[in-house]
């Protein structure tokens, strides 16, 4: 077993709003090992992106964040602003959904890359500059030292990404956090993108924690994943058991839900998603469950091993074995 | 036995762009869509797939006639839709409507939702108060005959999607464009939506044009399947076809893309990776569109355009070196 990096605990987030404190992220554990990349699924809403934002210290200043991360050994929650900004780009890198956001349109990609560098690491412009075209090339831009010169506008999305991603791994960082990384770009592209990211995460050894909708991109990519739901870890072990073993009655939903080879007719979750204001009582999915009963309303459930998973519902033993998938 | 309902013949659309200093003052064309045919039948659905930039959407749009199209014809019912006078237009435009992506953006915020159901009936001078009617086209999609006082922040996004499909429906059409009908609502929403679309079919008889990037969902609800790339059709026929035996390598490389949710599966797939990106649709390749991204590409695709041939497997395919 490789070390871990990163070790959230009991971690929680709310929100002050108008209608009172929204708890958005309700209390999660996850680990990281070196050079593991860790799925995150769930949908709008689940807090799979604000449990991240927490740990990179990005939340504005009204979010109350609760609870424990610990990054190879140091504490994040709670840390000074300043020793924030040394973690962030140096030992924790986070890429998001629009590249375009994420750089600056009037300086050249060169420059922003080696601004990266510089301002964690003792090097001269021109070999901060060297270091940015050997960056490009590592993640696939063709003609790196020319491509450097040119401004995002010139860059198409899939490469901009390519970019950010350059710039996200520049000073070699122990986790990256790649935040819904492909889902603005078109199928064909993503798959490049992915390519990168495990390049980049079999290169380096970097800690991959990947942030997405859309378990076929699981599926390829990841060696475990976590399930969110109402701001909570509902599920989580190795691809492999998750998806040929699924235990949680919401992991069986996503799965059956989606759209096989076949014309069978689809199996949607019924109901929404709970209103965060106020989730239910208990198991936050028993409103939705086909499987609840008085007992999922009482208390919320907590992670407990199951086969090869570790699963937070309290009926699990009891249910009936899930439909392997054909 | 199925009889046709729309026919496309060589559309075209092309978007001029304003003259700018990069230009040298010289016109520049989008060449959105060219010379795309295809035919739909009463009570089926095409699936028109495509990644950005495609012209699925623009074939959409131009079949709708939101837009006018730059040349070629578009039937509906045996009529050219481009002859027709304005009022004879708006009278076939009952028969024809569109659900859109984004259900936050096309209900009108300040209108309840019975209103907007209602508006389509209005619009048409469609007599009676259409009370009745809002109440029973809910029902349809499934909502409750109360959520026509409410307004749309009220709803989930899968809830809008379906007071959209309702407001479709309320004039009864024989075709409706969905375009990405389902592209922003989460997975577990998704296929609620999908079998109300085949409900609905099921039970109305009508025809989609459904307009989609995600390749899952179009081999679910298509029938037949039209691949686009950069404003052609490069690939169309049966769904089972196409799926099983793409003849055309872009449509090979877009199915081998595309994730599934099985590991084992993942891990075993021969996986075509593409390299680059779409090209500009200002300045489309010569020949064959996807010759720059072809690992087939040889110097007759720069030389000759291929034309849509049929194959073995049934489908018809634009490629001088088609997949066998």
């Amino acid at each position: 077993m490789s070390e871990k990096v990163l070790e959230i605990r009991d971690l929680r987030v709310t929100f002050d709003t108008p209608s009172g404190p929204l708890e958005a992220v309700r209390g999660v554990d996850l680990d990281v090992s070196a050079g593991e990349l860790l799925g995150v699924v769930g949908e709008s809403g689940s807090g799979k992106s604000v449990s991240f934002l927490a740990t990179m210290g990005l939340l504005p200043a009204r979010a109350r964040v609760t609870g424990s991360v610990l990054l190879a050994g140091e504490q994040l929650i709670g840390a000074s602003n300043k020793y924030m900004r040394s973690v962030r780009g140096r030992l924790l890198s986070m890429i998001f959904q629009d590249p375009l956001s994420a750089l600056n349109p009037v300086h050249r990609i060169g420059n922003q890359i080696a601004e990266m560098l510089q301002s964690h690491q003792d090097l001269s412009k021109r070999d901060a500059e060297k270091r940015a075209i050997e960056l490009l090339d590592i993640v696939g831009i063709p003609q790196p030292s020319e491509r450097a010169t040119q401004f995002p506008h010139e860059f198409s999305g899939g490469m901009r990404q390519r970019v950010v991603i350059a710039i996200a791994i520049a000073n070699n960082p122990k986790v990256l956090i790649a935040d819904e990384p492909t889902t603005a770009l078109d199928v064909t592209v993503q798959a490049q993108i992915l390519e990168v990211i495990e390049r980049v995460q079999e290169r380096f050894g970097t800690a991959v924690v990947l942030i997405t909708h859309d378990l076929g991109v699981i599926a390829r990519v990841a060696d475990r994943v976590n399930v969110m739901y109402a701001g909570r870890n509902v599920e989580q072990g190795t691809i492999d058991s998750l998806f040929d073993h699924p235990s949680h009655p919401y992991t069986r939903g996503l799965l059956a839900s989606l759209p096989g080879p076949g014309k069978q007719r689809l199996k949607p979750i019924t109901g929404f998603p709970p209103n965060m204001l106020n989730p239910p009582k208990g198991c936050a999915f028993h409103t939705r469950c086909e499987y609840a009963a008085e007992i999922c309303k009482l208390d919320l459930p907590e992670l407990q091993t199951f086969g090869d998973l570790q699963t937070a519902c309290v009926r699990v033993k009891e249910l009936p074995k899930a439909e392997i998938r054909v | 036995m199925s009889t046709e309902l729309l026919r496309v013949t060589n559309l075209v659309k092309h978007f001029e762009l304003r003259n700018n200093k990069k230009s040298g003052g010289k016109k520049r064309i989008v060449q959105a869509v060219s010379n795309v045919s295809f035919t739909l039948d009463k009570g089926q659905t095409l699936g028109l797939v495509g990644e950005s930039g495609s012209g699925k959407t623009t074939v959409g749009r131009c079949v709708l006639r939101l837009i006018e199209p730059t040349s070629g014809k578009v039937e509906f019912d045996s009529r050219d839709l481009g002859t027709l006078k304005f009022e004879e237009m708006r009278a076939i435009r009952r028969r024809m409507q569109i659900v859109f992506q984004d259900p936050f953006a096309s209900l009108d915020p300040k209108m309840t939702v019975g209103a907007s159901i209602a508006e389509p009936l209005k619009v048409q001078n469609v007599p009676g108060d259409h009370g009745d009617k809002v109440i029973e086209l809910l029902e349809l999609v499934g909502l409750a005959p109360d959520h026509a006082q409410r307004f749309p922040h009220e709803f989930s996004g899968g809830q809008r999607q379906r007071v959209g499909v309702a407001r479709a429906l309320a004039l009864n059409p024989d075709l409706i464009v969905l375009d990405e009908p389902v592209s922003a609502l989460d997975v577990s929403i998704q296929a609620g939506i999908v079998n109300l679309f085949e409900d609905l079919q099921k039970k109305l008889g009508m025809s989609y044009l459904f307009i989609a990037h995600d390749l899952s969902v179009v081999r679910h609800i298509a029938d037949r399947v039209a691949v686009m790339y950069l404003g052609k059709v490069v690939e169309i026929g049966d769904q089972e076809s196409i799926y099983a035996h793409p003849t055309h390598p872009y449509t090979k490389a877009l199915l081998s893309a595309v994730p599934l949710p099985d590991p084992t599966t993942e891990r075993s797939r021969n996986r075509i990776m593409l390299e680059g990106d779409v090209p500009s649709p200002i300045n489309p390749p010569t020949g064959c569109r996807f010759r720059t991204r072809c690992w087939k590409a040889q110097d007759v695709c720069a030389q000759e355009e291929p034309v849509l041939l049929i194959r073995q497997s049934g489908q018809m395919s634009a490629c001088h070196f088609p997949e066998s």
